[in-house]
């Protein structure tokens, strides 16, 4: 059966975020030849973006720019995306669990008294039931759910679901809001960027890791330099995050983040049961331990017995001069 | 200060899991407080201690978790409430939760609810900010640090990696992201006196809920494990011959550079 599903789209300094077309498509999954509807928040001109959702597969998308919603606040944003809900009457919504998805969704989930699945790694359509798989227990399990009254809603994990290609031969309307924002409860004063390129861990496609065999926080400098070099991020496992060589909001496993990157390079990571289960999903891994017992490489599809501060140095110039010759 | 803390039983992390007849299998696994709720029962504790006030600690679930509630007893709060849904509840989801909280927050004029920012099983992260919505409390999600003055708190959050400074008033509910403290092990004296401390509990015929009220909205229709990932291959060679190996594997194997 055909439904109205609402994508709501996200923007980080200045360009849509690709999970917002990883939405998109879900959204279309859900739809099933219904129509596609994207909602963005922002401020200043956000018909171009409302425009790239359309090349992404939206047949309409509705922007509101509010200075009261330059930056994200839940009650900013619910107010806004309820309006917008109230006046489509979508039977599903669909969003990427970012961190703003994790707040904002819930929230408007309750003001409608509906279900929520939230972090899906897949949608299919079976038999004219939408069913969404995702992970439980960090990933060493996972279940396959549906929403058994009302709205279908849920947020998708960055990284699992593909966007469509995009079309610029594809054409929607783009439509401009206007929404009165009152009553916004937080105040925020101030952001301080500590991700330096805004590369977050759940969307990375290449995470270089380290552990305690890291040894300090200056050892992470090879490790930050090998993930510029592939155009990703760097990632912890708990024990360098106890140690003090990094911030907790790198920290990768049963409690921190879940990633499935395409390719995580795990250096001095002995690989605990808990760290195993924020990453062994990731597409390939590569594991450089000096310790050829480490639990690290059961798991991973590439082995380097050997000392990270050698070994990571030399995949450094290799990766460089194959660039070169590439 | 009145202060609550939503508390959820979880595996232990160490925990393998294992799937028995389309089940998690429980027999035998060991239990802990979910650890971001951890969090949220120390950072209550300190809030008391510096603001005065009674802290509260809060579960769904059956009597096998008055364990973990006396637990966070030890560690210091003052009472704790345990929801029995036993005999009422064969299933359930964030609906269903906070349906339930909802109403045992009803007349309970919570000054601030802290809980973890998502619990290490179901991992859906909707129960505190659903229940702030319901009780139309301001909500700040992953705090990392907390300061209160009178009404006003000043909060960080984490927000994928970066902190956000924000200013909001009580009454609040904030969710707890690691980082923001460092909870205690419950002392000796400690677990003595938690044994004495009052653990009331109820079912939900005493918060005037039928079965029917807290339907869930979502079912699970199957659980599985992962494939089981396979031990690669380790490379062998000089140092300088394996990490050519290694970057030639990873372009036209795996095809991920």
């Amino acid at each position: 059966m055909s439904k109205k599903v609402l994508v709501i789209g996200e923007a980080r300094e200045g360009s849509l975020r690709n999970v917002t077309f990883e939405a998109i498509a879900a959204a279309n999954i859900v739809s099933d030849g219904g129509e596609v509807v994207g909602v963005l928040c922002g401020s200043g001109d956000l018909e171009p973006l409302g425009q790239e959702m359309v090349y992404y597969g939206a047949e309409k998308v509705v922007t509101i720019s509010n200075e009261e919603l330059k930056t994200y606040t839940s009650d900013g944003y619910s107010q806004a995306i309820q309006e917008v809900i109230d006046e489509e009457s979508p039977e599903g919504i669909i969003m990427g669990h970012t961190a703003i998805g994790k707040d904002l969704t819930p929230k408007l989930a309750s003001r409608l008294e509906s279900g929520l699945i939230s972090d899906a790694t897949e949608v299919v359509a079976e038999g004219g039931n939408i069913v969404f798989t995702r992970p439980i227990f960090s990933g060493k399990a996972f279940e396959k759910k549906q929403i058994t009254d009302g709205l279908v809603f849920a947020t998708i994990r960055p990284n699992n679901i593909p966007a469509l290609e995009r079309d610029d031969s594809l054409s929607g309307q783009v439509v401009a809001k206007d929404v009165t924002i009152s009553n916004i409860r937080t105040i925020i004063k101030d952001v301080i960027r500590k991700s330096s390129d805004g590369v977050d861990l759940s969307e990375a496609k290449v995470i270089v890791a380290g552990g305690r065999g890291v040894k300090s926080a200056e050892g992470f400098e090879p490790l930050t330099e090998l993930a510029d070099v592939l155009g990703g991020t760097v990632g912890a496992s708990r024990g360098a995050c106890d140690a003090g060589y990094c911030d907790y909001s790198l920290q990768i496993g049963q409690t921190g983040k879940v990633v499935t990157p395409d390719l995580y390079i795990a250096c001095g990571i002995s690989g605990a049961i808990q760290h195993l289960a924020g990453m062994s999903n990731s597409k390939i891994i590569v594991a450089v331990n000096k310790d050829p017992e480490a639990n690290i490489f059961n798991v991973a599809d590439y082995g380097i017995v050997g000392d990270l501060f050698d070994v990571v140095p030399k995949l450094i110039e290799e990766i460089k001069a194959m660039k070169v010759n590439a | 200060m009145n202060i609550f803390v939503l508390l959820k039983r979880t595996f232990d992390t160490e925990e393998k899991i294992a799937i028995n007849n389309g089940r998690i299998e429980d027999d035998g696994a060991e239990y802990i407080i979910n650890p971001y709720d951890e969090y949220a029962v120390e950072e209550a504790i300190n809030i008391r201690d510096e603001h005065g006030g009674e802290v509260t600690v809060v579960t769904i679930g059956d009597e096998d978790a008055e364990k973990q509630l006396r637990t966070a007893l030890a560690m210091g709060a003052d009472q704790a409430v345990l929801i029995n849904t036993e005999d009422d509840l064969e299933e359930g989801d964030q609906f269903t939760t906070v349906k339930i909280l909802e109403a045992f927050f009803d007349d309970r004029e919570a000054d601030i609810i802290l809980a973890g920012n998502v619990a290490i099983d179901e991992a859906s992260g909707q129960v505190g900010p659903r229940l702030a919505e319901r009780l139309n409390m301001s909500c700040v999600t992953t705090i990392t640090s907390i300061t209160i003055d009178g009404d006003t708190a000043n909060i960080e959050r984490d927000v994928e990696g970066d902190v956000e400074k924000v200013e909001t008033s009580l009454p609040l509910l904030v969710t707890c992201q690691q980082g923001l403290n460092e909870p205690r092990y419950p002392s000796l004296p400690g677990i003595m006196k938690a044994k004495k401390k009052p653990l009331e509990e109820l079912e939900i015929d005493d918060l005037d809920l039928e079965e029917d009220d807290v339907e869930p909205k979502t079912k699970t229709i199957e659980i599985f494990l992962p494939p089981e990932k396979q031990a690669g291959k380790v490379l062998e060679g000089e140092m300088d011959d394996q990490v050519k190996e290694l970057v030639s594997l990873l372009k036209t194997e795996a095809k991920v550079l």
